[in-house]
């Protein structure tokens, strides 16, 4: 049942390497300022940083206060302030500041204008990648996916590929990059530029192949609701690089824990890819299993005993704990999802990627929003119903958007126009005879028939990229057929077997093929920018680990998703991503209602 | 999913019987601190020092001055520098000079925001339109946009011109933006005059009715509160100042029932303002007045009457619905089972009868459906000398009913 151990599975790279580059790196840097030193860290590092080099690291380097900064776009202004008032103050001390992962013109413009340019060295610490687990490295730039894709700045291309130089650098050259996206080509260019300055390397890569794809080739995913246990508890919980804060609802006191949630939690690493309908079953045999272990206890002699505690005690009351925490949590998930009617939301969600009764999903969105359920879903759900159908009837659309300003308020305009500049949400472009169609037929019937009567008129005239897409390479299971979520078929179990993740469906089908043959069709509906580049002969063991870099964000559902198509094919995936994402943080970055 | 919520329950008491015998020493538990952050990690010391700090032994963080402080330094260029590039070394009014004259300039020197706000100044003191679009243009490519409003925001010729600017440019992003910057002004009664500064702009036809519909809803959200305060009628501690136009007809719904069409604060005259739709309308008074159990009021607004003037059941979201709503505000269920019963499709008022325990529905429903077997295993749900029991007895025992099972 659970996916992630299998035999004859190649291992994994030792990516423990790049931690400790980075932290030698970070401590070269320290060492820069000799003496007692104050840290005052960007707030979003914090999680970063404490993965590298803990505090006794630091303060084995002289570091001797920390202090966490919140406001990050006037960081540096903050900074100025601090000298100037210690220049008031009359207080002498030396500044400098490290800019991670990488330096741009931009600040120290800023340092220039703010007259304190002189006042302090700058400094680059190279941290590009955090390994948040054996198979995930992540570049914790969850503002790539605003800055790339919305404000059309690339500032993050050398970035991402100074992230795959350095992956080379240390784990070999890569034989053969595949990828589709125009920052998918941009990272390529970089990445091979900045290998043009530097030495070639001679020695055995452990990963041959490469596949970069932008998060904008598939923004459906993304956006459904997920259902593998790992999903859920980052949908749910939030899990922030590598860990996540359970309440009291969940440790069943009035704590909180924070716990780290990767491989090592062996519990974890059992039910992390499961359908959430097999964890129960999972956790109850677990406990079953658990007593049976402990029991051995009684009719154990002394020397039995001894053996007992020594080996087997620690790893018993590990797992007890673990088990407590993860039921803890899944009763939580059962009893927050129960009560926002998660099954009736889904079958609104597998309606839309079906295709299938859309009218009657508009109106299950028109009340959720006027029930004001949720900003965020509420929207979550406008973008999959525009980007399923391809856009939204331009009734539908200006209805739907004055509905949503009326119940979650006005200052959403501007989100609504990122949204659109992105193709998340839209208006159709419908021929004029359609439009005037519908409004004579409108005048002649009663609003349900209409309704239907838009859905036959619609489905004449749109050309749907997604709704071709999804046939053409076949996302959507045919439904009538029962889906066997204990035993999965193929990817589609990581959102309850009505749908395969295209991105994942993408990267399935160019490796078969090794490249874009015979994808002709399916790379037009993706607007081109597709490719496949041969760089060098490899060792044959090293094509069996396939790096896939996501630039924009790459979900859990999709990791997991991989996970299974690894296993399928005899080969093991390794993501890298600029970071991780759910449909909340992917929302989150387009929103501007706040000052 | 539900199927599984008894394994879950299996499963957790599983865990938590799990007999432990000795208390054995708390070895390699990870030691987390009060806070839940990990003994040793940079969250927790970060947390130590934040603490230590307020306990008053050092000096307190520096404070953010956000705002740009144009009297800080001097401009980025120097009159007295003998550079051979002579054109970027003049004065922002000789620069504008040059402009007018259609003599060559350069506007790249002007890097600090005061040089540029003098450039910009200059432009507008000489009338010449011509030079203020040049010089916004230049603005619009060298300042974030944030900091360009606002600067503008104080300046109506550049501000006229530079609109016309856009209207030629078609940018409703940037108009947008310019709009959002009301949510950097915090008093009230300025905000809304930012926004009624906006109606003039060109929006696009949607959005102007948008951004008038904020305009007009800030407004009569001032008078509202203004008018709560003076007459202390109703508890303060709900500001509707800000609140989207549904939360604002909920707080009428709760507060200003039944008040006439004419006065701002009533739920009438906001649905009628904002061209709120009958659902809409209906949901939000349904879940204001279940707040406040006045079943007497959710009750009217479902009453119209037919052609022939008797009083029917009518409702623009299904009476499901209805109940659920009222279910959520704990309605008691002689008034659930009233709405069970208006509910058209048989299965949905059966499973809503079942859930909602409005027995008397369930009963007439497998009475009407002559199900005998499920009448029977009904009845074991219930209390055994209760009415209803009773009345299951009564039909069971009745030989005129034909049962089909």
């Amino acid at each position: 049942m659970a996916h992630t151990e299998w035999k004859d599975a190649p291992g994994l790279p030792d990516f423990s390497l790049l931690k400790r580059l980075a932290r030698d790196q970070l401590i070269f840097l320290l060492e820069q300022l000799p003496g007692k030193k104050d840290l005052f860290i960007d707030a979003d590092l914090m999680s970063p940083l404490d993965r590298i080099a803990n505090v006794t690291i630091l303060k084995q380097h002289e570091v001797d206060k920390l202090y966490k900064v919140e406001l990050k776009p006037i960081f540096v202004l903050m900074f100025t302030d601090l000298v100037n008032a210690d220049k008031v103050a009359g207080r002498f001390r030396r500044y400098k500041i490290i800019f991670t992962p990488q330096k741009f013109y931009a600040c120290e413009t800023v340092l220039e204008e703010q007259g304190v340019y002189g006042d302090v060295t700058t400094d680059e610490w190279n941290f590009y990648i955090l390994p948040l687990d054996d198979d995930i490295l992540s570049l914790e730039l969850p503002e790539f996916f605003r800055d790339n894709f919305l404000e059309g700045d690339q500032r993050w291309v050398t970035t991402a590929g100074s992230a795959l130089r350095l992956l080379q650098s240390v784990y070999g050259s890569f034989s053969k990059v595949y990828g589709i996206g125009r920052c998918a080509k941009m990272v390529y260019e970089s990445w091979r530029e900045l290998m043009e300055d530097g030495e070639q390397r001679t020695r055995q890569p452990e990963f041959a192949k490469v596949f970069l794809v932008d998060r904008d080739v598939d923004f459906v995913t993304p956006l459904c609701s997920q259902v593998v246990y790992e999903g859920l508890v980052d949908d749910l919980f939030r899990i922030k690089c590598g860990s996540v804060e359970f309440g009291p609802d969940v440790t069943s006191s009035d704590k909180s824990i924070k716990v780290m949630l990767n491989s090592q939690d062996k519990v974890f690493s059992e039910i992390r890819n499961e359908h959430f309908s097999n964890v129960f079953g999972f956790l109850s045999q677990k406990a079953k299993n658990l007593q049976t272990a402990y029991d051995k206890r009684r009719g154990m002699d002394i020397q039995q005993m001894k053996a007992f505690v020594a080996d087997e005690l620690k790893g018993l009351k590990q797992e007890h704990r673990l088990l407590s925490l993860h039921i803890g949590a899944s009763e939580s998930m059962m009893k927050k999802k129960t009560k926002q009617d998660f099954q009736e939301l889904l079958k609104t969600e597998h309606s839309l990627l079906e295709g299938f009764e859309i009218r009657e999903c508009i109106t299950y969105i028109e009340e959720h929003i006027n029930r004001q359920v949720s900003m965020i879903d509420s929207l979550r759900l406008l973008c999959l119903l525009s980007i399923t159908e391809n856009g939204l009837l331009s009734k539908d659309y200006r209805s739907l958007k004055a509905q949503y300003l009326q119940s979650y308020g006005i200052e959403h305009l501007l989100t609504f126009a990122n949204l659109r500049q992105l193709g998340l949400l839209e208006e159709q472009q419908a021929g004029e005879t359609l439009t005037v169609m519908e409004s004579k037929v409108g005048k002649l019937v009663n609003d349900k028939t209409v309704g239907k009567l838009t859905d036959a008129f619609s489905s004449l005239a749109k050309k749907s990229n997604f709704r071709a897409l999804s046939k053409r390479l076949a996302l959507v299971p045919k439904s009538g057929e029962e889906y066997d979520l204990r035993v999965p078929r193929d990817m589609a179990y990581v959102f309850s077997g009505a749908y395969i993740p295209l991105s994942c469906k993408l990267i399935e089908q160019v490796l078969e093929r090794d490249g874009w043959t015979g994808m002709e069709e399916v790379t037009r509906m993706l607007n081109g920018q597709e490719f496949a580049v041969t760089e060098a002969r490899s060792k044959t063991d090293a094509q069996r680990i396939v790096l896939v870099m996501f630039l924009g964000g790459c979900t859990f559902s999709e990791i997991s998703a991989l996970r299974f198509l690894g296993k399928e094919r005899g080969c093991r995936f390794i993501v890298v991503t600029t970071a991780i994402t759910n449909s909340s943080r992917l929302l989150e970055a387009l929103l501007d209602n706040s000052a | 999913m539900l199927c599984c919520y008894s394994q879950l329950k299996e499963s957790k008491r599983a865990v938590n019987s799990i007999l432990v015998d000795e208390d054995e020493d708390e070895d390699d538990v990870e030691r987390v601190s009060w806070s839940g952050e990990p003994v040793g990690s940079i969250s927790w010391s970060v947390k130590e020092t934040a603490s230590s700090i307020r306990s008053g032994s050092e000096q307190s963080f520096p404070k953010i001055d956000t705002t740009p402080s144009l009297s800080k330094q001097g401009s980025g260029y120097s009159l007295s520098s003998l550079s051979i590039d002579f054109v970027s070394d003049l004065s922002p009014e000789e620069t504008v000079r040059r402009m007018q004259k259609g003599r060559p300039f350069s506007l790249e020197k002007f890097r600090s925001l005061q040089d540029k706000l003098l450039l910009l100044d200059e432009a507008v003191a000489v009338y010449d339109g011509n030079v203020i679009t040049a010089v916004l243009i230049f603005l619009k490519k060298s300042l974030s946009k944030e900091i360009l409003f606002r600067e503008l925001m104080a300046r109506d010729v550049a501000l006229r011109h530079y609109v016309h600017y856009l209207k030629e440019m078609g940018e409703q992003k940037l108009l947008l933006m310019h709009y959002k910057e009301h949510l950097n002004i915090k008093d009230e009664g300025r905000r809304r005059d930012f926004l009624k500064s906006c109606l003039s702009l060109p929006f696009s036809q949607d959005d102007a009715t948008h951004v008038q519909d904020h305009y007009t809803l800030l407004e009569r959200q001032i008078i509202i509160e203004a008018d709560a305060e003076i007459f202390k009628k109703f508890p303060r501690k709900a500001s509707i100042l800000n609140m989207p136009i549904i939360t604002t007809l909920y707080y009428s719904c709760f507060y200003h029932y039944g008040e006439s069409e004419g006065t701002f604060s009533s739920p009438s005259n906001i649905r009628k303002t904002f061209r709120i739709s009958e659902k809409q309308y209906i949901l939000t008074a349904l879940g204001a007045r279940a707040k406040l159990k006045s079943w007497f009021d959710v009750d009217s607004l479902f009453n119209t009457k037919n052609w022939l003037g008797y009083t029917k059941k009518k409702s623009p979201i299904g009476f499901h619905r209805v109940v659920d709503i009222l279910h959520k505000n704990s309605a008691p269920v002689q008034v659930l089972q009233e709405y069970v019963n208006l509910i058209d499709d048989p299965d949905l008022k059966l499973s809503g009868a079942l859930k909602y325990k409005c027995h008397d529905v369930v009963i007439n429903t497998y009475r009407d459906l002559k199900d005998r077997q499920q009448l029977i295993v009904y009845r074991e749900k219930l209390e055994r000398d209760s009415p209803e029991y009773r009345k299951i007895q009564e039909l069971l025992n009745n030989v005129q009913i034909r049962w089909k099972n």
